[in-house]
């Protein structure tokens, strides 16, 4: 019998296509392979077996009546947990959601049901998709399956995790400011965060809504293609949805093929402070595309040293909006309306205090500060500015190379607790991450191999122009086709087993 | 900005009256001490940010984005107030919101 759980997404859709292996059998090997690791890695908040379980059984249905089956059906995947889910527990890792259960299903839910996809639970996550490293869920951190002490890179560690210890062959993650693709890069996986307006926000609870992008991880890069294509296009409940057609993500993962292209090595995404093993496996990837045919050259963006500090003044004055409705009247916890006789600012003072966790409530005041009447125009205002910057940085360097890498994130993995005090150093992961979100281009990060000085994975980043994002799946399959062929086989197997 | 305003501890309890986050005394020292050092850190987008260069709120250029007016199914009014905290003949039950006499 195939072990299940070792499938790629491509591989058991056929697997459950043929016949070989019911959904319901690949669903309980996920189900069963979560109660044996999970308590250790804590990359769910909740597993949904019961609905799993339902929907499998329907995909198994259409198959015995002969019905056609989406590319995906019967494929499990992690859903993060600010995804709403009709009648699904959806906290986003706060306690200020703690039992609310959306009446509602978001749009790359629903597509996600349409297409016979299984959704096995809600995965843990940074509070609001605040951090790089889940420690700020209230419902404690989730663990790097590489090993358990150390981070799995956030907000989304938890469908990361999930992916890289076998819970599930793919999971939907969300990237505001890398929320993908450094949990990618830090678990060893592959993660991509689409052009913005590509995937539907609707149902994506909104930390900062002209960033926030949904996207697919995996354990290669052909699935998540595959994923990419089931969730993306337009939807007119997202007046934010572009009205584009979706490029032809999964045929270019086909073609693999980088002979002829223009690869730009990003000049100010590297050198100081990025770890040597980081920048030496970013080099030698470099060299394979060379090898492959491609012709690479350095490319300089001169603002891209300015994105992470125009990202924290963006980010929390649109999270200090979007966060606003968390109030305790309408969804969610109330606290403190039975202590004396408070008025309804009172209890929304004392449910904001108990419900928000530490660095969701720095963020809040940060954003508030910056929105300030006399702090507007030199801290708002400015990054504004500076993000007009980043994206004429990008169209200058489209204009002379095809795509754009660097390393995805300065390090691997880093020891839990290692950063929680000081929120700079946390947010200097997102350094090569940022600039893509404020421009809303396109990225991918994909496994490289592992840092000789801690053997731990490192994540090469790829991006391209907005609505180029077939570009990430040709150069990154090609890229991973190469380094398959040198290793023997793919890089997870090199982590310890659970 | 040639310096970065210092944070007081006044300050943090202005902006968490304002965030209407019930911010323990206690803690007032602590987020003013961080928040100084993360605007100290962003105020560099000053550096950079010229008159001349036109703000950016939006990576799509998307303006006016309309629907047909036709009815549609929405939530039930059973559904919206399925999460309230506290509901009272069909609609969400709230504290008192006008000060007493």
């Amino acid at each position: 019998m195939t072990d299940l759980i070792r499938l790629t997404a491509a591989e058991t859709a056929a697997v459950v296509a043929s016949g070989e292996a019911s959904a319901v059998e690949v669903a309980q090997a996920h189900l069963d392979r979560i109660t044996a690791v999970d308590e250790r890695v804590h990359a769910f908040l909740h597993v949904d077996t019961e609905g799993a379980l339902a929907a499998a059984s329907a995909v198994d249905a259409r198959r015995a009546a002969g019905d056609a089956l989406a590319p995906l059906a019967g494929v499990p995947l992690a859903l993060k947990d600010v995804m709403t889910q009709q009648g699904i527990p959806t906290t986003c890792g706060s306690r200020m959601l703690e039992g609310w259960r959306p009446p509602y299903d978001a749009t790359v839910t629903s597509r996600l049901k349409a297409a016979g996809v299984v959704i096995l639970g809600k995965t843990n996550m940074d509070e609001f998709a605040m951090g790089s490293s889940t420690e700020h869920s209230a419902y404690g951190p989730t663990h790097n399956p590489w090993d358990l002490e150390r981070i799995p890179g956030g907000s989304g560690g938890g469908s990361a995790a999930a992916v890289a210890a076998y819970e599930a062959p793919m999971a939907i993650g969300t990237d505001t400011g890398g929320s993908i693709r450094q949990p990618a890069a830090v678990t060893g996986t592959v993660g991509v965060k689409p052009t913005y307006g590509a995937v539907s926000r609707y149902g994506l609870v909104a930390l900062a809504s002209s960033l926030d992008q949904a996207g697919p991880c995996a354990r290669n890069v052909l699935d998540t293609a595959l994923l990419h294509a089931t969730i993306a296009g337009h939807d007119p409940l997202d007046s934010t949805s572009a009205p584009v057609p979706v490029p032809d993500v999964v045929g270019a993962a086909l073609r693999a093929d980088v002979r002829g292209m223009r690869i730009g090595v990003v000049k100010e995404l590297g050198g100081e402070g990025y770890q040597a093993g980081v920048r030496q496996r970013f080099d030698e990837a470099v060299e394979i595309l060379t090898g492959l045919g491609a012709e690479v050259v350095e490319v300089s963006c001169p603002h891209f040293p300015y994105a992470l500090a125009a990202y924290y003044l963006i980010l929390p004055s649109e999270c200090s909006s979007n966060l606003a409705k968390f109030d305790g009247m309408r969804f969610g916890i109330r606290v403190g309306e039975d202590v004396g006789d408070p008025s309804v600012e009172q209890v929304m003072g004392r449910t904001r205090a108990a419900g928000f966790g530490d660095e969701t409530i720095r963020r809040i005041m940060l954003g508030t500060y910056a929105l300030s009447a006399g702090y507007y125009d030199a801290y708002y205002g400015s990054a504004q500015k500076v993000r007009t910057l980043i994206t004429r940085d990008f169209a200058a360097a489209f204009e002379q190379v095809d795509v754009l890498v660097s390393p995805t994130a300065p390090t691997t993995a880093f020891k839990l607790g290692e950063k929680l005090d000081d929120p700079l150093a946390m947010y200097l992961n997102d350094i090569a991450t940022i600039p893509a979100n404020l421009a809303g281009t396109p990225g991918m990060s994909l496994p490289v191999g592992l840092a000789p000085e801690d053997g731990l994975p490192v994540g090469l980043q790829i991006m391209a122009p907005a609505m180029a994002d077939d570009r990430l799946y040709n150069v990154g399959a090609a890229l991973e086709a190469a380094l398959l062929e040198r290793w023997g086989r793919p890089i997870l197997e090199e982590a310890p087993s659970l | 900005m040639s310096e970065t305003p210092s944070i007081t501890r006044d300050d943090v309890a202005h902006l968490a009256r304002l965030a209407r986050i019930d911010v323990p005394p206690e803690q007032l020292d602590h987020y003013a001490e961080q928040l100084q050092v993360i605007l100290g850190a962003v105020a560099q987008v000053s550096e950079v940010a010229s008159e001349d260069v036109p703000p950016m709120s939006h990576p799509l250029p998307l303006v006016n984005v309309f629907r047909e007016d036709v009815v549609r199914s929405t939530l039930s009014n059973a559904e919206a107030l399925s999460g309230a905290p506290s509901v009272e003949s069909e609609r969400f039950r709230v504290p008192r919101i006008l000060d007493e006499e």
